[in-house]
């Protein structure tokens, strides 16, 4: 799954470095993704693995590192 | 020097500041594009700057729907005092929600009840497109670890006037422009440069202008929270409701000069309505759906703001009723003024009349422009993408 959520940061997230050069916990927006970009990201997400995100879910924290991106698909069943 | 007493009790002296020394002043303060210097004396003299400093800070910690209201009252008897007074305040909730015990904040938040100073703030940049998300303007070290920047704002209301600036800034040189910080410098720290002069349609006692901006500061000047964690919980929620309720301050008084009207032209005719009658009922109507929407986004916003994390507050469905209500209570103010001048006629067109609509009108077409509303549509039209329960 991170493999795929690394891809889909690489097509959206419009960081100013490439998304490998970032450890699982690096701060997205830090790295240049801006609020239009991460809504990119929710919806290449959800499309992706077929979820929707609950807007509890739908908050800046939630997007701001592979790894709670992970999380986030986790807690919505989707397999690691 | 005075600190504030109770919600009751500085309610009752901001209130006879607005109708005592804000509303009598409002005409000049309009036509000489001037500061409203006696209200803001005024409201330093009752301790009215520091009403958001908590309680555990030595501050009266008054509740915020206490400000808001606070807002209204100046907004209705003279708009330009109103929206000094409700940016300062932003500046201090600001501050105020993301202190830390026993840094640098704390204490300037503490001296700000006993000494108060007016606080201004440089968030506007050329070149970010109006975007409060986005800085050019860096944080530089200097060999000693002394901080300085240089920031040029096309917008600095009240900045000359103000006794500290609160400036977002890139965290560093070679930050990203999303990777802000917010800072806090004091007059003797920071250079103001005027871009140009100050003669605007409406609004003119908040004297406006750009300014190229220039200071050197500490690093515990460095508010600790992160800029987008401060602006998604304080400083927009904050500034689109303190800003809304300057704004029914506006449309209040313009209704209530087209009240005044309608029964002056009943008492020349007694057991007749005069047609305009039924165009108050119906401009009661638009003002009511103004008061209820901002009331209920208040209430919303005070709700989210009691629990631990806040966590609410960055929600999409939040964001947007809030970006929401800053669009639409920015839109229904002037057409409320534009509804009362229809009503008043030319008793409402001429400047020298009881029931003059001109001051209001301009007043309330800054509203729009104040952080575009057309900029605020796309980014809802952005989260609109995802977000489910609005």
């Amino acid at each position: 799954m991170t493999d795929l959520v690394r891809q889909i940061i690489r097509e959206h997230g419009r960081l100013a470095v490439d998304v490998d050069a970032l450890g699982d916990e690096a701060d997205l927006y830090e790295a240049g993704m801006t609020s239009h970009a991460s809504v990119n990201l929710m919806l290449a997400l959800e499309g992706a693995f077929d979820i929707e995100f609950p807007d509890s879910m739908l908050r800046r924290n939630v997007f701001e590192s592979v790894s709670s991106i992970s999380d986030a698909l986790h807690s919505l069943g989707v397999p690691a | 020097m005075m600190t504030v007493g109770s919600p009751t009790t500085f309610l009752a002296d901001v209130r006879r500041i607005a109708v005592e020394i804000a509303g009598p002043n409002a005409g000049d303060v309009d036509r000489e594009a001037r500061f409203p210097v006696e209200t803001v004396e005024a409201l330093k003299a009752v301790g009215a700057l520091g009403a958001l400093v908590p309680a555990e800070l030595g501050g009266p910690g008054l509740p915020f729907e206490v400000v808001a209201e606070a807002a209204f009252e100046l907004g209705r008897a003279c708009a330009a005092s109103g929206m000094v007074f409700a940016m300062h305040q932003i500046q201090v909730a600001t501050i105020s929600r993301h202190v830390v015990p026993g840094s640098f904040f704390a204490g300037y938040l503490n001296d700000l009840v006993g000494a108060p100073r007016l606080i201004a703030s440089v968030t506007s940049e050329i070149g970010t497109g109006g975007d409060l998300g986005r800085s050019i303007a860096a944080v530089t070290t200097d060999d000693d670890g002394g901080l300085r920047f240089e920031k040029q704002a096309p917008t600095v209301s009240y900045g000359a006037y103000a006794d500290d600036l609160l400036t977002t800034l890139r965290r560093s040189p070679d930050a990203e422009p999303g990777d802000q910080v917010i800072v806090l410098t004091s007059r003797d720290q920071t250079t103001l440069e005027p871009m140009g002069a100050w003669d605007p349609l409406g609004m003119r006692g908040t004297c406006s202008p750009g300014f190229t901006v220039r200071a050197t500061l500490r690093p515990e000047q460095v508010l600790e929270t992160p800029f987008p964690t401060v602006a998604t919980e304080s400083m927009v929620p904050v500034t689109h409701l303190l800003w809304s309720h300057v704004w029914l301050g506006i449309a209040t008084e313009a209704f209530d000069r087209a009240r005044a009207f309608v029964r002056g032209q009943a008492r020349q005719r007694p057991g007749e309505t005069p047609p305009t009658a039924l165009r108050l009922s119906r401009l009661m109507g638009s003002l009511a759906l103004l008061r209820a929407e901002i009331r209920s986004e208040l209430a919303g916003f005070v709700e989210a703001s009691a629990s631990p994390d806040r966590a609410e507050l960055s929600t999409m469905a939040r964001i947007l009723r809030l970006n929401n209500l800053k669009i639409s209570a920015s839109e229904q103010t002037p057409q409320i003024c534009l509804a009362a001048l229809e009503i008043c006629g030319i008793a409402g067109y001429r400047n020298d009349s009881p029931y003059a609509i001109g001051r209001l009108l301009r007043d309330a077409l800054s509203g729009p422009l104040m952080v575009a509303n057309e900029r605020i549509h796309q980014t809802n039209a952005g989260l609109l993408l995802v977000a489910k329960d609005v």
